[in-house]
């Protein structure tokens, strides 16, 4: 009878602590794919033209666009910054930013991610 | 937004009416002046004729690096088997040198130029093949490194310390040249970058890892050997940009890179030649 009048509560607080760790993890792991598309030269290649303070592993002394700081002040709306990986030159005509999306060096999933990882800065 | 907008229309208005009125030659001089007006504000207090040493100019560690490499280049057997293919007679007793002005001293900064009779840009490494083919012998491959890349590298020492002397003087040179300014400015491939956009409005900035190089004076030091090695004509180095971009190169000898090479060895006027040089 013990038995009974325990196992509720515990499994309930059980399963939103597992429900909490899978989901924390799964934005982990978007997180860290986002990354490697990010750092990657022949993907993302952010780092040829911005640095990320934030990222200790992010090795590059790129100055051509913004550093990647300040990103949920800079963009409130997380789909405007998606808008501008998917394609700079509608905000700004003259960026020398490739677009991503536009111009299929990105998949939408990969785009996806990349806003995962630097929309945590 | 109205803003870069309204200036890019100024922009084109001044440009077209500044196309329809000069003459060939005070349009080019025009452009030339208005770059190296450009490059003065990037680059402040830096001397017109150290632009020959491209992304150096912003980096004194790069340079002294630059200069020990260059007292002993790692790349003098290419340029003594480019004196070979040189010096050798043709079949017909011939010589390369015999198909220049002054043994080939002192003549490439006259390259390109645009030959009215076959309305095209004639470029240095054209003219070696035209000198093959005067002599009954078969033209070199462009874009080999053997022979036609390391006959190259030697010959051009010969210019070594010429003045870059590059002439658009009719309306028919003048439009293989602005065919070579449209490309310098078009956006291009798959990552919508343009020459102008890193080698002049971002030039000075590091990608990466590295310092991009300014479009002035980048006509004057080909061929280069990367690491010492890795020998790249000017027109290699289109064809590497291009792949870089992710477009199509139009490739060796093709009429674009001509007049691109045009186009660029015009910006460079007045500036030393310096071949062949060590790049990182």
């Amino acid at each position: 009878m013990i038995r009974r009048t325990s196992p509720r509560p515990i499994t309930a607080a059980a399963c939103i602590a597992l429900a909490w760790a899978a989901s924390a993890s799964a934005q982990d792991e978007r997180i860290a794919a986002g990354r490697a598309i990010a750092h990657d030269w022949y993907k993302g290649n952010c780092l040829a033209c911005h640095q990320v303070p934030g990222d200790p592993a992010a090795e590059t002394l790129a100055n051509i666009g913004p550093p990647i700081v300040g990103m949920r002040e800079r963009f409130p709306d997380r789909a405007q910054l998606r808008a501008q990986l998917w394609d700079p030159t509608v905000s700004n005509p003259l960026s020398y930013m490739p677009p991503f999306g536009k111009h299929g060096v990105l998949t939408e999933q990969e785009i996806d991610l990349v806003v995962d990882y630097i929309y945590q800065y | 937004m109205k803003l870069p907008r309204a200036g890019l229309v100024v922009l084109a208005v001044v440009l077209s009416a500044a196309g329809a009125t000069a003459a060939p030659g005070e349009g080019s001089e025009a452009d030339r002046l208005h770059i190296v007006r450009h490059f003065e504000q990037l680059f402040p207090g830096v001397p017109l004729e150290d632009y020959v040493y491209g992304a150096m100019i912003a980096s004194p560690d790069a340079r002294a690096q630059y200069e020990q490499i260059m007292e002993f280049p790692p790349f003098l057997g290419d340029l003594d088997a480019g004196r070979r293919i040189w010096e050798k007679p043709f079949r017909n007793g011939g010589t390369f040198a015999g198909c220049f002005p002054d043994g080939g001293r002192n003549v490439v900064g006259n390259y390109p130029y645009y030959e009215e009779s076959s309305d095209m840009v004639v470029t240095f490494e054209m003219a070696l093949n035209r000198c093959l083919e005067a002599n009954g012998e078969a033209p070199m491959r462009y874009g080999e490194r053997e022979p036609m890349g390391v006959l190259s590298a030697y010959a051009r020492t010969l210019s070594n310390g010429m003045r870059m002397n590059i002439e658009v003087d009719s309306e028919k040179a003048w439009a293989k040249y602005e065919a070579g300014k449209d490309l310098y400015y078009r956006r291009i491939g798959q990552l919508n970058a343009a020459c102008a956009g890193c080698h002049q409005h971002l030039a000075g900035r590091t990608m990466r890892m590295e310092i991009i190089s300014p479009s002035l004076g980048h006509a004057t030091h080909w061929p280069i050997f990367r690491a010492g090695e890795e020998l790249m004509t000017f027109q290699g180095r289109f064809n590497r940009c291009m792949e870089q971009m992710r477009a199509v190169p139009y490739g060796y000898n093709s009429e674009e890179w001509n007049n691109l090479e045009y186009f660029l060895s015009y910006l460079s006027n007045g500036l030393p030649l310096k071949s062949s040089v060590f790049r990182k």
